[in-house]
């Protein structure tokens, strides 16, 4: 699965700009689909499965976009000024290489910073080594992500964009791993998730279904100090979610993802986010509204050039997902 | 008798004298979010005539749409709102004296001393600002919170005020030169231009018109006008801010300047409720080089239009947004200028007759 993980979080796709990681996914997938389409906000939606005695329509909603920065404007001297794509913090940007679409590298700079003061978006540009407005191959409007590689440490894997490939990464698993089952499965490799769940608003519309998952990273509580208390950590398996800020999950979901873990030996955790939104809130409010929970990844330095997660928690909840699918999903 | 009998009478988008009249009964009218009456009776006798079908849902929206001729015919969307930001009164405090709230976004520092027209009557009235005679070096230091505020009608205006009255700032619509300056340009313009395009839409589209209300309080009117329409693509006409003034204190180029005057209708590839579509952008600033028509690019990054939530209703719809720039949008006047109204007029209108089914049958890319 690594190499799979490592494909998709280097192909580059900021929110708004999925094309490329959409080809990706496609090929990835192959026929491990029974059929795929791509909807008016360019999610690409597989669908498994037709619905047997004690199945359900399901959706699994994975996002596709990373978060990036797009340029607002092009001095004389050719510094690029940005604005940011979904949930970009300055102090992750400092010194940091970005390439945009058209395949210009570049590193953000700054401008001279007071001692001790928290620069802004707009005290930061990217120099991609132009001369003049004339000479930079970039121009307002243009879209550029992170650019870090993937570095594979063991147990553990380091990327940019682990939130959210590692988990289009675990649903293109679970496509073809998953051998039977009385669903109708919709696999959304949602778009725009980062700058609002756009994406997966109207897939849910138009997939309509009964029952959802969405699969995402979380924090962590596992480093020195971290901001939040939580009890998640790397390496205690996939993270069942409770609530994050944007859904409650359905408790009567929660329990039988719980049942069906424990049954099948596949370890996991719980987990209460105080902050973040997930695709969950899309699936939950789609229409008359359907039951939603959510497969979580823990992942230290989120948003960070350089995200952290667990093999051993990501091939778990490949595993859990499989389970979920293969039998019924039972309410109660 | 002339050799020419056919003559080509093909129409010009033009900003004349029949088109600036229009635009000031619309600036100059009252229709604050939530009751957007005045704009919306001069909406319904310009449309009325022309409209194949039209009618207003339960929230005010004007729904009218003129139906092209030829098999796959692509529905397009376009959304003007018809309300403007302003006050609305809260309570009376006697002897003529009204305490009111903002109504849309408003920079409460600009409203003391303004001149405000109140209710559907149009009731002349003043912000009171205190002389300065009676003010100290620390409080003018201050802002002066809204609380504190009265707008001053007069002991006459008694019973004709009500809680729940709206009220707009006085500003009157003028032509200076090729200037325009009037209040509520944000989004008049657009109002203007949606019913010029309906007037002469094309016959390769149906064009559904959908002027909005409630979008200065969150886009509201827009959202079930495209659920109800459920069109192939969309367009949100409005007008946007322009901070293209040259700085004064230092030797740095303005970075964020938004948009400029001059400079021609605003492309908007992405501000804080929407990504364009690409295909959208692309097929904008072709029709723009084409016809050779200026056109600039909005700065990505804040401010939202109607194609914020048109764009993620039902199943989701391919949208983009394109403004006429204003310098002081949300202030007592705006100053515009007549040709980025006439090119942004242009530019929609050469587009609309441009579209065809092919160019959305592709997957959304670059």
């Amino acid at each position: 699965m690594k190499s799979l993980i490592q494909k998709l979080v280097e192909t580059p796709g900021p929110s708004g700009f999925e094309y490329e990681i959409r080809d990706a996914i496609r090929e990835e997938i192959g026929d491990a689909a029974d059929e795929m389409r791509v909807d008016a906000l360019g999610s690409l939606i597989a669908r498994k499965g037709t619905k047997a005695d004690g199945g359900m329509r399901v959706m699994i909603s994975a996002h596709m976009d990373e978060i990036g920065l797009m340029a607002t404007h092009i001095d004389d001297n050719g510094f690029i000024r940005f604005t940011r794509i979904g949930g970009i913090y300055p102090l992750t940007c400092l010194g940091g290489r970005v390439l945009f679409m058209n395949g210009t590298r570049g590193v953000i700079g700054s401008d001279g910073l007071e001692r001790g003061k928290v620069p802004q978006l707009s005290d930061l540009f990217i120099d991609v080594g132009a001369a003049s407005k004339q000479d930079c191959p970039v121009k307002v409007g243009d879209v550029c992500g992170f650019e870090r590689p993937f570095i594979d440490l063991g147990k553990r894997m380091v990327a940019k964009s682990l939130d959210d490939r590692v988990a289009c990464a675990i649903a293109i698993e679970v496509m073809r791993q998953l051998k039977s089952t009385p669903h109708e499965v919709h696999f959304v490799f949602s778009t725009q998730e980062e700058v609002g769940l756009r994406g997966a608003t109207t897939a849910a519309f138009s997939v309509a279904p009964e029952v959802g998952f969405a699969i995402d990273v979380t924090r962590s509580g596992d480093t020195p100090r971290p901001a939040a208390k939580m009890a998640t950590a790397l390496g205690d398996g996939p993270a069942i979610k409770v609530r994050d800020s944007s859904f409650i999950a359905d408790h009567r979901l929660v329990n039988w993802m719980v049942k069906t873990a424990e049954k099948a030996g596949i370890p996991y955790q719980l987990e209460v986010l105080e902050a973040g939104g997930t695709d969950g809130h899309a699936i939950q409010l789609a229409r008359s509204g359907a039951s939603a929970g959510c497969v979580s990844i823990a992942c230290r330095y989120i948003h960070s050039p350089s995200e952290m997660v667990d093999i051993d928690d990501v091939e778990n909840a490949v595993k859990l997902l499989v389970q979920l699918l293969s039998k019924p999903i039972v309410l109660d | 008798m002339s050799k020419t009998t056919e003559m080509s009478t093909k129409y010009m988008p033009e900003i004349g004298d029949d088109q600036i009249h229009l635009l000031e009964k619309l600036c100059n009218a009252t229709a604050v979010s939530g009751d957007e009456h005045e704009v919306r009776k001069i909406v319904l006798e310009e449309v009325k005539p022309i409209a194949d079908d039209i009618r207003v849902d339960a929230l005010g929206n004007v729904l009218a749409r003129k139906l092209g001729k030829g098999e796959d015919r692509v529905r397009v969307m376009i959304a003007a709102h018809m309300d403007e930001i302003g006050f609305m009164i809260v309570k009376n405090h006697e002897g003529g004296l009204f305490e009111f709230v903002c109504v849309g976004g408003i920079d409460e520092r600009q409203l003391p001393g303004k001149s405000v027209l109140v209710g559907r009557d149009h009731l002349p009235g003043v912000i009171g600002a205190k002389p300065i005679h009676m003010t100290t070096k620390k409080e003018r230091g201050e802002k002066i919170p809204l609380s504190s505020m009265r707008i001053d009608l007069g002991p006459e205006a008694g019973d004709k005020v009500k809680e729940g009255d709206r009220a707009t700032f006085a500003t009157r619509f003028e032509v200076l030169g090729y200037s325009i300056r009037a209040k509520a340009l944000d989004n008049r313009f657009g109002v203007a231009t949606l019913i010029e395009l309906l007037k002469h839409a094309p016959e390769n589209i149906d064009l559904l018109a959908a002027f909005t209300v409630q979008e200065e309080v969150g886009l509201r009117g827009a959202r079930v006008a495209a659920y109800a329409f459920d069109p192939d693509m969309a367009i949100a006409v409005d007008s946007t801010p322009a901070y293209d003034l040259p700085h004064w204190d230092d030797e740095d180029e303005n970075v964020r300047y938004n948009t400029k005057l001059d400079g021609g209708p605003a492309l908007y590839v992405m501000d804080s409720a929407t990504i364009a579509d690409r295909r959208l952008v692309k097929w904008l600033v072709e029709t723009g080089e084409e016809s050779s028509i200026p056109y600039q690019f909005r700065q990505p990054g804040g401010g939202g239009t109607d194609a914020g939530v048109i764009h993620k209703t039902r199943s989701g719809i391919p949208s983009i947004s394109v403004s006429v720039p204003s310098r002081y949008a949300h202030t007592a006047a705006g100053i515009a200028r007549r040709a980025d109204w006439e090119n942004t007029l242009r530019l929609l209108h050469a587009a609309l007759g441009r579209v065809t089914p092919e160019l959305l049958a592709g997957e959304r890319r670059d």
